[in-house]
């Protein structure tokens, strides 16, 4: 299986804090990784720089053995295509209804004619479970019905590589196992790669690949749920665990 | 640190701040304008804008400018007593709202209604991530949020200005005509008389570079705003109160620059 996301030697500095020191981190083609990690750690300010939002103080990040940081105009642009991305609050146009955010990609980057539109975004809602809910905008829909929309309008446009920030926080366990299933479904059915932010553990462990443990700015292990899962290494275990007591101070 | 040296640390620390902030609107400037250049061209979008900025101020600049040429006729007319040149007023009232009065307070209104309003659109898609995820569809912001924002300030304000000197100076011509009895031949002749090209022009460049400012200055303001709801407010705020002195410093300026 090819590598599609290759991150070498990732370093990131906010305001001489340095957040990223060193990440290191492949993910296949069609694999889904889950990232795991103490919150502000700099989980998403990875998943910024593997989608090219962020530019970083030294290191690369690899898309499909290319390097982001080249491509320049028209191909910029054609690698940001292959990309998708749920952001934590589903980042949802406010003034938008949830057909017109999830249309929205489609009217502004092809040239469909709208009633080719239609079909694709009534579909692409159904497909996330929300049909009827076209004409509602986001501040009248739930959380969970936030992130579905958030999940339509990415995979709307056939993303390669989709990238989750958190997709269940703040979501009650049963809607947070729903969005996990329909992840796992939308994978399977679009066979896209994957990266999942996520601390819904272990709840992930049943729909990824891989998981990667990010600490102190470097990944600390990467194996498949069950190797994480079994892991001797103290930091992974006591995370996976949740225990207080442990290498990790909880400040 | 010495006490005596704090007050020079603060000016400083003012002065850096100053030139930073300079140089991060002088940047978004040339980022905007580069943009600007290149298609696809959003003419939807900015005629989105042009309404959003100019269209629903005009109530709002109907309503000063009536007041404005109303008030400024009242107070001329007592002047112009004194030296027994009430025929002059027309001219007076026209040459202020053309030259002065129309660009700065058509400026003021539309950065109070809309340059405040753009902001904090702007800094609530930035907190919410909805800029992000333009960036994240290909989808340039500078291109899709920013552009649209500075051309619709740049066409809006020169027409705002025409529509504010026009009730202006027919709302003096109400008063003057009220007071005095004036004519709307001497009122208006004398206006055709004495008000030149030129004056016309002053008044158009001023709005353009008015339109200009308080574009850049709220869309930089949103796009640069600080963490969550307290951000945006101070964002907002900053954008009114440079917006406004920086017309007033500018009116200063470029008057100098004209009128030369």
């Amino acid at each position: 299986m090819s590598v599609m996301i290759e991150v070498i030697d990732l370093h990131k500095s906010f305001n001489g804090h340095e957040v990223l020191r060193g990440i290191n981190l492949k993910v296949e083609k069609g694999q889904v990784l889950a990232l795991i990690g103490g919150s502000g750690k700099g989980k998403s300010v990875l998943l910024k720089h593997i989608m090219g939002m962020m530019k970083q103080d030294s290191g690369q990040v690899k898309v499909d053995n290319q390097d982001i940081r080249k491509p320049r105009g028209k191909a910029l642009r054609r690698l940001k295509e292959r990309f998708g991305i749920v952001f934590q609050g589903g980042a949802l146009f406010d003034s938008l209804t949830a057909f017109d955010n999830v249309a929205f990609p489609l009217k502004e980057k092809t040239k469909m004619k709208s009633s080719e539109i239609r079909v694709a975004v009534l579909q692409e809602l159904a497909r996330v479970g929300l049909s009827g809910a076209e004409n509602k905008y986001p501040a009248e829909i739930s959380g969970g019905m936030r992130k579905r929309v958030a999940l339509a309008r990415c995979l709307v446009m056939h993303p390669e590589i989709v990238l989750f920030d958190e997709p269940t926080t703040g979501l009650d366990p049963l809607m947070g196992k729903a969005i996990h299933n329909l992840i796992r479904d939308c994978q399977k059915s679009l066979s896209f790669t994957a990266i999942i932010v996520t601390h819904e553990i272990p709840a992930i462990f049943s729909i990824v690949d891989q998981v990667a443990m990010l600490y102190e700015g470097k990944i600390i292990a990467v194996g498949t749920p069950e190797e994480i899962q079994t892991s001797k290494d103290p930091v992974v275990h006591q995370f996976i665990s949740g225990e207080l007591e442990g290498p990790i101070s909880v400040k | 640190m010495v006490v005596v040296f704090i007050p020079f640390k603060a000016l400083g620390h003012l002065i850096h701040n100053f030139i930073r902030e300079l140089g991060r609107m002088g940047c978004f400037l040339a980022e905007s304008l580069f943009w600007m250049i290149f298609p696809p061209y959003l003419i939807a979008r900015v005629i989105k804008q042009i309404n959003f900025i100019g269209v629903k101020t005009i109530s709002v600049i109907v309503l000063t400018g009536l007041f404005t040429g109303m008030v400024l006729a009242l107070q001329t007319y007592y002047a112009l007593v004194k030296f027994g040149a009430e025929t002059s007023l027309g001219p007076v009232v026209a040459l202020s709202l053309i030259r002065e009065l129309g660009p700065v307070i058509s400026a003021l209104m539309v950065t109070g209604r809309a340059g405040s309003a753009v902001t904090a659109e702007i800094g609530i898609m930035r907190i919410t991530e909805q800029i992000d995820a333009l960036d994240a569809m290909a989808l340039n912001p500078y291109k899709y949020l920013i552009v649209p924002n500075l051309l619709a300030g740049i066409i809006s304000l020169p027409l705002l200005n025409a529509i504010f000197v026009v009730v202006g100076v027919l709302g003096g011509y109400g008063v003057g005509a009220g007071l005095t009895g004036i004519s709307s031949g001497t009122y208006f002749g004398g206006i055709r008389d004495f008000i030149e090209a030129k004056d016309i022009l002053e008044g158009i460049y001023k709005s353009l570079c008015f339109g200009l400012l308080i574009s850049l200055i709220s869309c930089c303001k949103g796009y640069h705003t600080g963490y969550g709801a307290e951000g945006v407010s101070k964002a907002t705020t900053q954008a009114v109160v440079i917006s406004s002195v920086s017309i007033l410093i500018c009116d200063y300026f470029l008057t100098s620059i004209l009128v030369a």
